[in-house]
Protein backbone atom coordinates (compact mmCIF):
# COMPACT_ATOMS: atom_id res chain seq x y z
CA UNK A 1 0.00 0.00 0.00
CA UNK A 2 0.96 3.82 -0.84
CA UNK A 3 0.76 5.42 2.30
CA UNK A 4 -1.27 8.76 1.87
CA UNK A 5 2.11 11.36 3.40
CA UNK A 6 5.56 11.77 2.15
CA UNK A 7 7.78 11.12 5.57
CA UNK A 8 8.16 14.83 6.05
CA UNK A 9 4.18 15.63 5.82
CA UNK A 10 3.30 12.70 7.65
CA UNK A 11 6.03 14.36 10.62
CA UNK A 12 3.63 17.39 10.39
CA UNK A 13 0.49 15.67 10.89
CA UNK A 14 1.85 14.21 13.97
CA UNK A 15 3.09 17.51 15.37
CA UNK A 16 -0.26 19.26 14.67
CA UNK A 17 -2.47 15.54 16.08
CA UNK A 18 -0.39 15.24 19.12
CA UNK A 19 -1.28 17.23 22.27
CA UNK A 20 1.32 19.45 23.87
CA UNK A 21 1.38 19.77 27.63
CA UNK A 22 -0.03 22.38 29.23
CA UNK A 23 2.78 24.36 29.58
CA UNK A 24 1.00 27.59 31.78
CA UNK A 25 -0.22 24.77 34.40
CA UNK A 26 3.35 22.69 34.18
CA UNK A 27 4.91 26.15 34.95
CA UNK A 28 2.86 27.23 37.58
CA UNK A 29 3.84 23.49 39.25
CA UNK A 30 7.24 24.36 38.48
CA UNK A 31 6.97 27.63 40.46
CA UNK A 32 5.42 26.39 43.20
CA UNK A 33 7.31 23.38 44.00
CA UNK A 34 10.50 24.72 42.99
CA UNK A 35 9.58 27.44 44.69
CA UNK A 36 8.66 25.07 48.03
CA UNK A 37 11.87 23.27 48.14
CA UNK A 38 13.65 26.27 48.49
CA UNK A 39 11.61 27.65 50.83
CA UNK A 40 12.50 24.29 52.93
CA UNK A 41 15.76 25.01 52.27
CA UNK A 42 15.77 28.61 53.88
CA UNK A 43 14.47 28.06 56.76
CA UNK A 44 16.87 24.99 57.34
CA UNK A 45 19.53 27.57 56.69
CA UNK A 46 17.87 29.93 59.29
CA UNK A 47 17.88 26.77 62.14
CA UNK A 48 21.63 26.26 61.31
CA UNK A 49 22.51 30.16 61.25
CA UNK A 50 20.34 30.50 64.55
CA UNK A 51 22.36 27.37 66.16
CA UNK A 52 25.61 29.52 65.52
CA UNK A 53 27.43 27.42 62.94
CA UNK A 54 29.47 29.48 60.78
CA UNK A 55 28.44 30.90 57.66
CA UNK A 56 30.85 27.92 55.17
CA UNK A 57 29.94 25.22 57.51
CA UNK A 58 25.68 26.05 57.36
CA UNK A 59 26.10 25.87 53.61
CA UNK A 60 27.44 22.65 53.63
CA UNK A 61 25.36 21.38 56.24
CA UNK A 62 22.22 23.29 54.12
CA UNK A 63 23.09 20.88 51.42
CA UNK A 64 23.96 17.87 52.75
CA UNK A 65 20.45 17.82 54.46
CA UNK A 66 18.54 18.71 51.45
CA UNK A 67 20.46 15.42 49.33
CA UNK A 68 18.89 13.60 52.21
CA UNK A 69 15.99 15.12 52.14
CA UNK A 70 15.66 14.32 48.33
CA UNK A 71 17.19 10.81 48.66
CA UNK A 72 14.90 9.94 51.63
CA UNK A 73 11.51 11.11 49.52
CA UNK A 74 13.23 8.84 47.01
CA UNK A 75 13.47 6.19 49.11
CA UNK A 76 9.79 5.79 50.23
CA UNK A 77 8.52 6.75 46.77
CA UNK A 78 6.94 10.14 47.14
CA UNK A 79 9.43 12.28 44.73
CA UNK A 80 8.47 10.67 41.78
CA UNK A 81 5.14 11.63 42.37
CA UNK A 82 6.07 15.22 43.19
CA UNK A 83 7.80 15.38 39.80
CA UNK A 84 5.09 14.07 37.55
CA UNK A 85 3.52 17.31 39.21
CA UNK A 86 6.37 19.49 39.29
CA UNK A 87 8.65 18.57 36.05
CA UNK A 88 11.68 20.84 36.19
CA UNK A 89 10.72 22.39 39.30
CA UNK A 90 11.51 19.17 41.66
CA UNK A 91 14.73 18.89 39.37
CA UNK A 92 16.98 21.19 39.36
CA UNK A 93 17.07 22.27 42.74
CA UNK A 94 19.90 19.80 44.85
CA UNK A 95 16.94 17.59 46.12
CA UNK A 96 16.24 16.43 42.62
CA UNK A 97 20.43 15.90 42.03
CA UNK A 98 19.70 13.40 44.89
CA UNK A 99 16.75 11.94 43.33
CA UNK A 100 18.13 11.35 40.13
CA UNK A 101 21.41 9.01 42.14
CA UNK A 102 18.87 7.15 44.48
CA UNK A 103 16.40 6.04 41.85
CA UNK A 104 18.75 4.48 39.54
CA UNK A 105 20.20 2.66 42.83
CA UNK A 106 17.13 1.45 43.62
CA UNK A 107 16.28 0.26 40.13
CA UNK A 108 19.51 -1.90 39.75
CA UNK A 109 19.86 -3.21 43.17
CA UNK A 110 19.01 -6.65 42.03
CA UNK A 111 21.62 -6.89 39.81
CA UNK A 112 23.85 -6.68 42.73
CA UNK A 113 25.91 -4.01 44.35
CA UNK A 114 29.10 -3.81 42.47
CA UNK A 115 27.60 -3.88 38.97
CA UNK A 116 23.87 -2.67 39.72
CA UNK A 117 24.11 -0.22 41.97
CA UNK A 118 27.87 0.98 41.71
CA UNK A 119 27.99 1.03 38.02
CA UNK A 120 24.63 1.98 37.81
CA UNK A 121 23.88 5.39 40.19
CA UNK A 122 25.37 7.57 38.19
CA UNK A 123 23.62 6.37 35.17
CA UNK A 124 21.19 9.93 35.23
CA UNK A 125 23.57 12.49 37.42
CA UNK A 126 26.68 11.65 35.43
CA UNK A 127 26.41 13.61 32.42
CA UNK A 128 25.37 16.26 34.75
CA UNK A 129 28.54 15.85 36.57
CA UNK A 130 30.70 14.93 33.73
CA UNK A 131 29.33 18.45 31.78
CA UNK A 132 29.53 20.92 35.52
CA UNK A 133 32.46 19.85 35.98
CA UNK A 134 33.93 20.21 32.61
CA UNK A 135 32.45 23.68 32.33
CA UNK A 136 33.59 25.12 35.94
CA UNK A 137 37.09 23.91 34.74
CA UNK A 138 37.09 25.91 31.42
CA UNK A 139 35.07 29.29 33.49
CA UNK A 140 38.09 28.58 35.91
CA UNK A 141 40.79 28.69 33.34
CA UNK A 142 38.69 31.39 31.60
CA UNK A 143 38.86 33.54 35.04
CA UNK A 144 42.62 32.59 35.72
CA UNK A 145 43.37 33.85 31.77
CA UNK A 146 41.49 37.55 31.89
CA UNK A 147 40.73 38.54 35.35
CA UNK B 1 1.79 -23.48 -5.10
CA UNK B 2 0.06 -21.76 -2.34
CA UNK B 3 -3.18 -22.55 -2.34
CA UNK B 4 -4.02 -20.90 0.99
CA UNK B 5 -2.69 -17.50 0.40
CA UNK B 6 -4.80 -14.57 -0.57
CA UNK B 7 -3.36 -11.68 -2.37
CA UNK B 8 -0.13 -10.41 -1.20
CA UNK B 9 0.11 -11.37 2.33
CA UNK B 10 -3.23 -13.16 3.94
CA UNK B 11 -3.85 -16.60 4.62
CA UNK B 12 -7.33 -18.44 4.52
CA UNK B 13 -7.11 -21.45 6.81
CA UNK B 14 -8.83 -24.32 5.30
CA UNK B 15 -8.91 -26.13 8.79
CA UNK B 16 -9.20 -23.28 11.09
CA UNK B 17 -8.62 -23.55 14.53
CA UNK B 18 -10.14 -23.17 16.80
CA UNK B 19 -9.47 -21.29 20.21
CA UNK B 20 -10.45 -23.83 23.21
CA UNK B 21 -9.83 -21.51 26.17
CA UNK B 22 -8.22 -18.07 27.46
CA UNK B 23 -6.63 -16.90 30.44
CA UNK B 24 -4.95 -13.37 31.39
CA UNK B 25 -4.12 -12.10 34.91
CA UNK B 26 -2.94 -8.37 35.32
CA UNK B 27 -1.23 -5.80 37.54
CA UNK B 28 -3.76 -3.59 39.89
CA UNK B 29 -3.99 -0.50 37.74
CA UNK B 30 -5.34 -2.54 34.68
CA UNK B 31 -8.01 -4.28 37.40
CA UNK B 32 -9.22 -1.16 38.15
CA UNK B 33 -9.46 -0.18 34.84
CA UNK B 34 -12.96 -0.91 32.77
CA UNK B 35 -12.06 -3.93 31.72
CA UNK B 36 -11.09 -5.06 35.27
CA UNK B 37 -14.00 -7.78 35.26
CA UNK B 38 -13.06 -9.98 32.72
CA UNK B 39 -9.70 -10.91 33.47
CA UNK B 40 -8.73 -14.40 35.34
CA UNK B 41 -6.63 -12.80 37.87
CA UNK B 42 -5.77 -9.51 39.23
CA UNK B 43 -2.73 -8.93 41.42
CA UNK B 44 -2.78 -6.73 44.55
CA UNK B 45 0.91 -5.24 43.84
CA UNK B 46 3.76 -5.42 40.79
CA UNK B 47 5.74 -7.53 42.58
CA UNK B 48 3.35 -10.75 43.04
CA UNK B 49 6.14 -11.93 45.71
CA UNK B 50 9.25 -11.72 43.50
CA UNK B 51 12.71 -9.90 44.02
CA UNK B 52 12.80 -8.17 40.96
CA UNK B 53 10.30 -7.07 38.24
CA UNK B 54 11.41 -9.71 35.75
CA UNK B 55 10.79 -12.54 37.67
CA UNK B 56 7.29 -10.76 38.62
CA UNK B 57 6.38 -10.77 34.90
CA UNK B 58 8.16 -14.43 34.29
CA UNK B 59 5.46 -15.59 37.11
CA UNK B 60 2.63 -13.98 35.42
CA UNK B 61 3.30 -15.54 32.59
CA UNK B 62 3.78 -19.12 34.29
CA UNK B 63 0.45 -18.66 36.02
CA UNK B 64 -1.14 -17.19 33.34
CA UNK B 65 -0.45 -20.58 31.41
CA UNK B 66 -1.16 -22.97 33.87
CA UNK B 67 -4.45 -21.21 34.23
CA UNK B 68 -5.16 -21.56 30.65
CA UNK B 69 -4.06 -25.21 31.08
CA UNK B 70 -6.53 -26.03 33.91
CA UNK B 71 -9.63 -24.11 31.78
CA UNK B 72 -8.79 -26.18 28.98
CA UNK B 73 -8.91 -29.37 31.15
CA UNK B 74 -5.00 -29.96 29.30
CA UNK B 75 -1.78 -31.41 30.90
CA UNK B 76 1.38 -30.02 29.74
CA UNK B 77 1.81 -33.20 27.70
CA UNK B 78 -1.35 -32.62 25.62
CA UNK B 79 -0.01 -29.24 24.33
CA UNK B 80 2.24 -29.76 20.96
CA UNK B 81 4.27 -26.16 21.35
CA UNK B 82 3.76 -22.96 22.66
CA UNK B 83 4.81 -19.83 21.07
CA UNK B 84 5.60 -16.72 23.29
CA UNK B 85 7.70 -13.67 23.61
CA UNK B 86 7.63 -10.52 25.54
CA UNK B 87 9.53 -7.23 25.58
CA UNK B 88 12.45 -7.83 27.25
CA UNK B 89 15.82 -8.07 26.26
CA UNK B 90 16.13 -11.64 25.09
CA UNK B 91 12.79 -12.29 25.75
CA UNK B 92 13.43 -13.47 28.89
CA UNK B 93 10.06 -13.47 30.63
CA UNK B 94 8.98 -16.33 28.28
CA UNK B 95 12.43 -18.10 28.48
CA UNK B 96 12.41 -18.45 32.29
CA UNK B 97 8.25 -18.84 32.47
CA UNK B 98 8.48 -21.64 30.41
CA UNK B 99 11.61 -23.55 31.23
CA UNK B 100 10.23 -25.60 33.69
CA UNK B 101 6.95 -26.83 31.54
CA UNK B 102 8.24 -28.72 29.33
CA UNK B 103 6.67 -27.76 26.43
CA UNK B 104 8.17 -27.49 23.15
CA UNK B 105 9.14 -23.69 22.61
CA UNK B 106 9.23 -21.25 19.62
CA UNK B 107 10.45 -18.03 21.12
CA UNK B 108 8.73 -14.74 19.30
CA UNK B 109 9.91 -11.05 19.14
CA UNK B 110 7.58 -8.74 17.60
CA UNK B 111 7.21 -6.22 20.27
CA UNK B 112 3.93 -5.76 20.79
CA UNK B 113 2.27 -6.83 17.98
CA UNK B 114 3.51 -10.41 19.21
CA UNK B 115 0.21 -11.75 20.60
CA UNK B 116 -1.35 -11.94 16.74
CA UNK B 117 2.11 -12.70 15.24
CA UNK B 118 1.96 -16.35 17.28
CA UNK B 119 -1.47 -16.41 16.78
CA UNK B 120 -0.89 -16.42 12.86
CA UNK B 121 1.92 -18.85 13.02
CA UNK B 122 -0.03 -21.15 15.67
CA UNK B 123 -3.05 -21.06 13.50
CA UNK B 124 -0.32 -21.92 10.34
CA UNK B 125 1.05 -24.81 12.26
CA UNK B 126 -2.63 -26.43 12.95
CA UNK B 127 -3.75 -25.79 9.57
CA UNK B 128 -0.74 -27.20 8.06
CA UNK B 129 -1.84 -30.80 10.29
CA UNK B 130 1.55 -29.98 12.06
CA UNK B 131 0.13 -29.69 15.62
CA UNK B 132 -3.26 -29.74 17.26
CA UNK B 133 -2.67 -28.07 20.61
CA UNK B 134 -0.53 -24.88 20.76
CA UNK B 135 -0.62 -22.25 23.58
CA UNK B 136 -0.15 -18.99 22.42
CA UNK B 137 0.92 -16.06 25.36
CA UNK B 138 2.90 -13.09 26.04
CA UNK B 139 3.69 -10.58 28.40
CA UNK B 140 4.79 -7.47 29.65
CA UNK B 141 5.33 -5.20 33.31
CA UNK B 142 5.35 -1.68 33.17
CA UNK B 143 8.17 -1.81 35.79
CA UNK B 144 10.27 -4.27 33.57
CA UNK B 145 9.62 -2.23 30.50
CA UNK B 146 10.65 1.37 31.95
CA UNK B 147 13.57 -0.03 33.37
CA UNK B 148 14.78 -1.54 30.13
CA UNK B 149 13.13 1.38 27.94
CA UNK B 150 13.25 4.48 29.74
CA UNK B 151 13.93 5.14 33.27
CA UNK B 152 14.55 4.39 36.78
CA UNK B 153 10.97 3.87 38.26
CA UNK B 154 11.49 6.21 41.60
CA UNK B 155 13.24 9.36 38.68
CA UNK B 156 10.91 12.17 38.87
CA UNK B 157 9.80 12.80 35.55
CA UNK B 158 7.41 13.81 33.43
CA UNK B 159 5.67 12.06 31.07
CA UNK B 160 5.09 13.72 27.97
CA UNK B 161 0.78 13.60 26.61
CA UNK B 162 1.56 11.11 23.72
CA UNK B 163 3.20 8.43 25.39
CA UNK B 164 1.60 5.26 26.73
CA UNK B 165 1.57 3.13 29.88
CA UNK B 166 3.13 -0.42 29.87
CA UNK B 167 0.45 -3.08 30.87
CA UNK B 168 1.54 -5.11 33.49
CA UNK B 169 -0.38 -8.08 32.69
CA UNK B 170 -0.21 -11.72 30.34
CA UNK B 171 -2.90 -13.42 28.20
CA UNK B 172 -3.09 -16.71 26.94
CA UNK B 173 -5.31 -18.44 24.63
CA UNK B 174 -4.96 -22.53 23.92
CA UNK B 175 -5.41 -23.37 19.61
CA UNK B 176 -7.29 -26.28 18.41
CA UNK B 177 -7.45 -28.42 16.11
CA UNK B 178 -10.54 -29.79 17.26
CA UNK B 179 -12.94 -27.11 19.09
CA UNK B 180 -16.43 -25.05 18.29
CA UNK B 181 -14.96 -21.71 18.05
CA UNK B 182 -14.50 -19.03 17.98
CA UNK B 183 -12.37 -19.81 14.96
CA UNK B 184 -9.15 -18.46 13.37
CA UNK B 185 -10.31 -17.77 10.02
CA UNK B 186 -7.68 -15.72 8.40
CA UNK B 187 -4.25 -14.06 9.16
CA UNK B 188 -2.66 -11.27 7.37
CA UNK B 189 1.25 -10.60 8.31
CA UNK B 190 2.00 -7.52 8.25
CA UNK B 191 5.28 -5.54 6.87
CA UNK B 192 7.55 -3.41 8.83
CA UNK B 193 6.98 0.21 8.02
CA UNK B 194 8.60 3.18 8.84
CA UNK B 195 7.02 6.70 8.58
CA UNK B 196 10.12 8.32 10.16
CA UNK B 197 9.01 9.17 13.46
CA UNK B 198 11.61 9.05 16.50
CA UNK B 199 9.98 10.13 19.13
CA UNK B 200 9.50 6.87 21.49
CA UNK B 201 7.06 8.78 23.55
CA UNK B 202 5.04 8.86 20.84
CA UNK B 203 4.54 5.23 19.95
CA UNK B 204 1.06 5.48 18.58
CA UNK B 205 2.12 8.08 15.67
CA UNK B 206 4.83 5.79 14.60
CA UNK B 207 2.47 2.43 14.69
CA UNK B 208 -0.39 3.91 13.01
CA UNK B 209 0.91 3.66 9.33
CA UNK B 210 1.95 -0.10 9.95
CA UNK B 211 -1.69 -0.79 11.37
CA UNK B 212 -3.65 1.41 8.56
CA UNK B 213 -1.39 -0.60 6.17
CA UNK B 214 -2.09 -4.35 7.53
CA UNK B 215 -5.89 -3.24 7.86
CA UNK B 216 -6.05 -2.27 4.09
CA UNK B 217 -4.29 -5.25 2.68
CA UNK B 218 -6.44 -7.46 4.83
CA UNK B 219 -9.25 -5.84 3.61
CA UNK B 220 -7.85 -5.76 -0.20
CA UNK B 221 -6.26 -9.40 -0.21
CA UNK B 222 -9.72 -11.14 1.09
CA UNK B 223 -11.96 -8.84 -1.11
CA UNK B 224 -14.35 -8.52 2.05
CA UNK B 225 -15.50 -4.79 3.54
CA UNK B 226 -15.02 -3.57 7.26
CA UNK B 227 -18.97 -3.92 7.73
CA UNK B 228 -18.70 -8.07 7.86
CA UNK B 229 -16.34 -7.37 11.06
CA UNK B 230 -18.22 -6.72 14.42
CA UNK B 231 -14.89 -5.02 15.16
CA UNK B 232 -11.76 -3.83 14.19
CA UNK B 233 -9.15 -4.04 17.40
CA UNK B 234 -5.72 -2.67 17.01
CA UNK B 235 -3.67 -3.37 19.72
CA UNK B 236 -2.10 -0.85 21.17
CA UNK B 237 -2.33 2.17 19.26
CA UNK B 238 -3.67 4.40 21.89
CA UNK B 239 -5.57 7.61 21.19
CA UNK B 240 -3.44 9.56 19.32
CA UNK B 241 -2.21 6.26 17.05
CA UNK B 242 -6.18 5.63 16.27
CA UNK B 243 -6.79 8.75 15.56
CA UNK B 244 -4.19 9.01 12.67
CA UNK B 245 -4.80 5.09 11.72
CA UNK B 246 -8.38 6.51 11.31
CA UNK B 247 -7.80 9.01 9.07
CA UNK B 248 -5.01 7.48 6.84
CA UNK B 249 -7.86 4.18 6.01
CA UNK B 250 -10.38 7.63 5.27
CA UNK B 251 -8.05 9.08 2.64
CA UNK B 252 -7.61 5.41 1.18
CA UNK B 253 -11.25 5.19 0.81
CA UNK B 254 -11.61 2.66 4.22
CA UNK B 255 -13.91 3.75 6.68
CA UNK B 256 -13.61 1.50 9.73
CA UNK B 257 -14.56 4.38 12.02
CA UNK B 258 -17.75 3.39 14.10
CA UNK B 259 -16.01 -0.38 14.51
CA UNK B 260 -13.02 0.87 15.48
CA UNK B 261 -11.74 -0.08 18.98
CA UNK B 262 -7.83 -0.19 20.36
CA UNK B 263 -6.82 -2.48 23.35
CA UNK B 264 -4.89 0.08 24.38
CA UNK B 265 -7.56 2.68 24.83
CA UNK B 266 -10.17 0.25 26.06
CA UNK B 267 -7.89 -1.26 29.45
CA UNK B 268 -7.36 2.00 31.04
CA UNK B 269 -10.12 5.15 32.41
CA UNK B 270 -8.56 7.76 29.96
CA UNK B 271 -9.77 10.37 33.14
CA UNK B 272 -8.98 8.59 36.02
CA UNK B 273 -5.71 6.63 35.64
CA UNK B 274 -3.30 9.51 34.08
CA UNK B 275 -2.52 7.13 31.40
CA UNK B 276 -1.85 9.83 28.90
CA UNK B 277 -2.47 8.19 25.33
CA UNK B 278 -3.23 4.94 26.37
CA UNK B 279 -1.91 1.48 27.64
CA UNK B 280 1.03 -0.80 25.01
CA UNK B 281 3.12 -3.55 26.19
CA UNK B 282 2.79 -7.35 25.06
CA UNK B 283 0.66 -8.16 27.35
CA UNK B 284 -2.38 -5.16 26.48
CA UNK B 285 -3.59 -7.12 22.95
CA UNK B 286 -3.06 -10.22 24.90
CA UNK B 287 -4.72 -9.76 28.05
CA UNK B 288 -7.74 -7.87 26.46
CA UNK B 289 -8.04 -10.72 23.48
CA UNK B 290 -7.83 -13.36 26.96
CA UNK B 291 -10.02 -11.63 28.79
CA UNK B 292 -12.72 -9.02 27.17
CA UNK B 293 -12.70 -10.06 23.74
CA UNK B 294 -12.81 -13.72 24.09
CA UNK B 295 -15.48 -13.83 26.25
CA UNK B 296 -17.36 -10.99 24.42
CA UNK B 297 -17.00 -13.28 21.11
CA UNK B 298 -18.67 -16.28 23.38
CA UNK B 299 -21.18 -14.63 24.77
CA UNK B 300 -22.67 -13.76 21.48
CA UNK B 301 -22.18 -9.79 22.09
CA UNK B 302 -19.33 -10.32 18.92
CA UNK B 303 -19.42 -12.53 16.15
CA UNK B 304 -16.64 -11.40 13.79
CA UNK B 305 -13.60 -9.50 14.58
CA UNK B 306 -10.32 -8.44 12.97
CA UNK B 307 -7.53 -8.33 15.82
CA UNK B 308 -4.59 -6.27 15.22
CA UNK B 309 -1.78 -6.62 17.67
CA UNK B 310 0.53 -3.15 16.45
CA UNK B 311 4.59 -3.16 17.72
CA UNK B 312 7.14 -0.39 17.53
CA UNK B 313 10.55 -2.27 16.60
CA UNK B 314 12.56 0.11 18.17
CA UNK B 315 15.31 -0.84 20.75
CA UNK B 316 16.94 1.65 23.36
CA UNK B 317 20.08 1.70 21.67
CA UNK B 318 18.46 2.84 18.12
CA UNK B 319 16.58 5.12 20.24
CA UNK B 320 20.09 7.17 21.54
CA UNK B 321 21.33 6.32 17.88
CA UNK B 322 18.28 9.05 16.62
CA UNK B 323 17.19 5.85 14.48
CA UNK B 324 13.71 6.12 13.61
CA UNK B 325 11.10 3.45 14.95
CA UNK B 326 10.20 0.63 12.23
CA UNK B 327 6.58 -0.40 13.19
CA UNK B 328 4.34 -3.62 12.30
CA UNK B 329 1.24 -4.46 12.59
CA UNK B 330 0.05 -8.80 12.44
CA UNK B 331 -4.00 -8.80 11.66
CA UNK B 332 -5.91 -12.26 12.34
CA UNK B 333 -9.64 -12.74 11.65
CA UNK B 334 -11.67 -14.17 14.83
CA UNK B 335 -15.16 -15.64 14.59
CA UNK B 336 -17.40 -17.19 16.64
CA UNK B 337 -18.89 -19.75 14.22
CA UNK B 338 -17.78 -20.89 10.89
CA UNK B 339 -19.44 -19.83 7.19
Amino acid sequence: MQQPFTKKEYQNYVDKKSPNSNIGKNLIWAFVVGGLICVVGQVIRNLFLARGYPVDTVANLNSITMIFLGAFLTGINIYDDLGKKAGAGSIVPITGFANSIVSPAMEYRSEGYILGVGARMFLIAGPVLVYGITTSVIIGLLYYMFR
Amino acid sequence: MANKLLGTQTIKFNNPPSIVASASIVGPKEGQGPLGKYFDKILNDELWGEKTWEKAESKIMRETINTVLSSANKAPSDINFILAGDLLNQCLSSNYAIRESNIPYFGLYGACSTMTESLALASMIIDGGYADNIICVTSSHFCSAEKQFRFPLELGTQRPLTSQWTVTGSGAVILSSNGNGPFITQATAGKIVDMGIKDANNMGAAMAPAASDTIYRHFEDTGGIPSEYDMVVTGDLGYIGMEITDDILIKLGCRITDRFRDCGAMIYDRERQDTHAGGSGCGCSASVLAGYLYKEILGGNLNRILLVSTGALMSPSSIQQGESIPSIAHAVTIQKTLG
